[in-house]
């Protein structure tokens, strides 16, 4: 991939209170569960490496525990790393000095958190224009630059509400808005949305990728809920017990899940709404039937052809020009769950 | 042999005395070295001190009870309580009581002034660092449980009997619960809205300013609370040193049981205590108007 913004180069974390001693045995191959036991140390992430492109919406998935919010912090160095570097734009965020640091955290990477971190006794409007504040600018243009989010984020009227006043998709609508005033480039989201209740998250969900239509900003997305990583992300890396076990944009890790773990994980998602016809047709220049873009839902397409009463589809891009063809036997094989060869242990 | 479990092996009385003489030695001859600039360098406070006491007793009664009042509306958006304490004042007018209580006043609110000028500081102090916690916390353990009289003692012998030694005297009681209520409410400030400033890149100056202190102020503002409460209570003690006030009656009254003197005087100084209870307390509670969910304008 091209482009490439963020770049997280062998990082590892351990906690404890000799976290280089406790590195030799990493390298040496100690498991974290013995390294838990004989060294009492705990192994937070061990050897990631992401590439992140820009103007995308990275999501980084896992069940709690695997290390997902300690790998997000270190991008922005809320926590030090115990080795490993993270280079952002060709620079190493482990390596600035307190200033750079709050310099970059100031106008380069903005974060949207999980209990919202909103300061209790600011208004909406100032907790927005908070970054802004932060970065020197005057109440009053800062106030007025806020403004313009507050329309963004459908939070009109409730200006000078306090936190308090709000409930939780509103106050973390808030602090999305305060995230993007500052017009940083990079959007780190930790569980941003897991606080709140379905019907809410996924209207936060559009109200985000809408933004991101627009805006374009490199969004690392934290998050344990596979479905709304299939929904929000371009890509998507899955975090195990610190480590990466796959990386693959959505139509990968369903189609292609790399073990049993993963497979377990996706096995109660709708397949037929997730995988697109574009990933499972068959390359073909020329094909009768329905034409169908390739990005239309598996499910739609079933619905498209039974209803024309055709056993084939046209896979067209966006174009109109034709670039496959895909059976009605395909695209029910597909839906159907894949059993997994269960050779290695289930993960418990 | 079996003497020395009898009695305990005590120093020798010799020994002993000259031990005493010489610490007593050492700090008189330290005060008068030092007394005189020591005191010159509490003059400030000491103008201060008198010029607002002159103000106070200088500005015609009626002026003062219209402050009082608007003061308590100010701060407490209550009408109940402004006319609470108007009567109150004009009560303690009618008993014959107004000089001494203007007195009182002028010396709480410097005394409480210099607490907070000096306690918030040094919780601040104490809140970023537990080693400087662990070494301020014994020393505000020593100055609430020291008896009174062994501390005025030496502030005696360095700037002798007057309004100083009292003042001083007032804070050394008064201010330890500024200095740990600070420290209190700035360690239970919500570590995630720390983490949230400092992910924006706020420095330490604007995440003390604008996220740990406007969020511990509950906790602060209950210790300006109970530094007055506590300088109010040592109104009778600082008169004992010569600090004019609602004090001096009641001293008399002890050495002579006036009973009528004593109480009068002692609940004026109650209901100074609880106007200035009342009125912070609900000053408190509307600057924290943003905690309750009710709507605002």
């Amino acid at each position: 991939m091209t482009n490439i913004k963020v770049s997280i180069k062998g990082l590892y974390k351990i906690f404890g209170n000799r976290p280089n001693y406790a590195m030799q045995h990493v390298l040496n191959g100690i498991t974290k569960q013995q390294l838990l036991d004989e060294h009492d140390h705990v192994l937070g992430l061990k050897n990631i490496n992401i590439d992140i492109p820009a103007k995308r919406l990275h999501v980084i998935m896992g069940l709690s525990g695997s290390g997902k919010s300690t790998l997000v912090r270190h991008i922005n160095r809320l926590i030090e790393p115990t080795s490993g570097k993270v280079i952002i734009d060709g620079e190493n965020v482990m390596e600035m000095s307190q200033d750079e640091l709050r310099e970059f955290r100031r106008y380069k990477a903005s974060m949207v958190f999980q209990k919202f971190g909103l300061l209790p006794h600011r208004t909406v409007v100032q907790n927005i224009a908070y970054g802004l504040i932060i970065q020197g600018i005057s109440e009053g243009e800062a106030s007025e630059r806020s403004l313009r989010w507050i329309d963004q984020v459908g939070l009109t009227g409730f200006e000078k509400h306090y936190p308090a006043q709000l409930s939780g998709g509103m106050q973390q609508r808030v602090g999305l808005a305060r995230a993007l005033a500052t017009d940083a480039e990079i959007l780190l989201m930790d569980e941003a949305f897991s606080a709140l209740d379905p019907l809410i998250r996924t209207n936060m969900q559009d109200i985000l990728l809408d933004l991101q239509e627009e805006l374009h900003k490199t969004i690392i997305f934290i998050t344990h809920d596979l479905d709304e990583a299939l929904r929000i992300g371009d890509e998507i890396s899955i975090l195990r017990d610190g480590e990466v076990i796959q990386k693959g944009d959505p139509q990968d890790i369903i189609l292609k899940p790399a073990d049993s773990y993963i497979t377990d994980f996706i096995k109660d998602i709708n397949r037929s709404r997730v995988i697109k016809i574009g990933s499972i047709m068959e390359k073909a220049t020329r094909a009768s039937g329905p034409k169908l873009v390739s990005n239309t839902s598996v499910e739609e397409a079933l619905q498209i052809m039974t209803s024309a009463d055709k056993s084939v589809a046209a896979v067209v891009d966006t174009k109109g020009k034709t670039i496959g063809k895909i059976s009605l036997e395909v695209a029910i094989t597909t839906i159907a769950r894949p059993v997994h060869d269960n050779k290695e242990p289930r993960y418990k | 042999m079996l003497e020395f479990f009898k009695e305990f092996p005590e120093m020798s009385r010799v020994d002993l005395r000259d031990f005493k003489n010489s610490i007593d030695f050492a700090f008189r001859s330290f005060s008068r070295n030092y007394g005189e600039g020591i005191e010159s360098f509490f003059d400030p406070v000491l103008w201060f001190l008198i010029w607002l006491e002159k103000l106070l007793l200088a500005t015609p009664w009626p002026i003062i009870m219209l402050v009082v009042a608007g003061l308590c509306y100010l701060g407490a958006r209550s009408w109940k309580l402004s006319f609470g304490s108007i009567l109150t004042f004009a009560l303690i007018g009618y008993l014959g009581m107004w000089e001494d209580t203007m007195s009182t006043i002028a010396l709480i609110s410097v005394a409480t002034l210099l607490c907070i000028s000096i306690g918030m500081p040094l919780g601040i102090w104490m809140a970023r660092s537990d080693r400087v916690q662990a070494l301020i916390t014994p020393v505000l353990d020593v100055m609430q449980t020291i008896p009174i009289f062994v501390y005025l003692l030496p502030v005696l012998m360095l700037l002798g009997i007057g309004k100083v030694p009292g003042l001083i005297a007032v804070c050394v009681y008064a201010m330890p619960p500024m200095v740990r209520l600070t420290n209190l409410g700035i360690r239970l400030v919500d570590k995630d809205i720390l983490e949230a400033a400092d992910a924006f890149g706020a420095d330490k100056k604007q995440r003390l300013f604008g996220v740990q202190i406007p969020l511990a102020l509950p906790n602060i503002f209950a210790g300006v609370n109970q530094t007055i409460m506590m300088a109010l209570a040592m109104v009778v003690i600082a008169s004992m040193i010569g600090v004019r006030g609602l004090g001096i009656p009641v001293l008399q009254a002890i050495q002579n049981q006036y009973l009528a003197l004593g109480l009068m005087n002692g609940l004026a100084i109650v209901a100074l205590a609880i106007i200035f209870d009342r009125v912070l307390q609900r000053y408190g509670k509307r600057l924290q108007k943003h905690r309750i969910g009710s709507k605002n304008d």
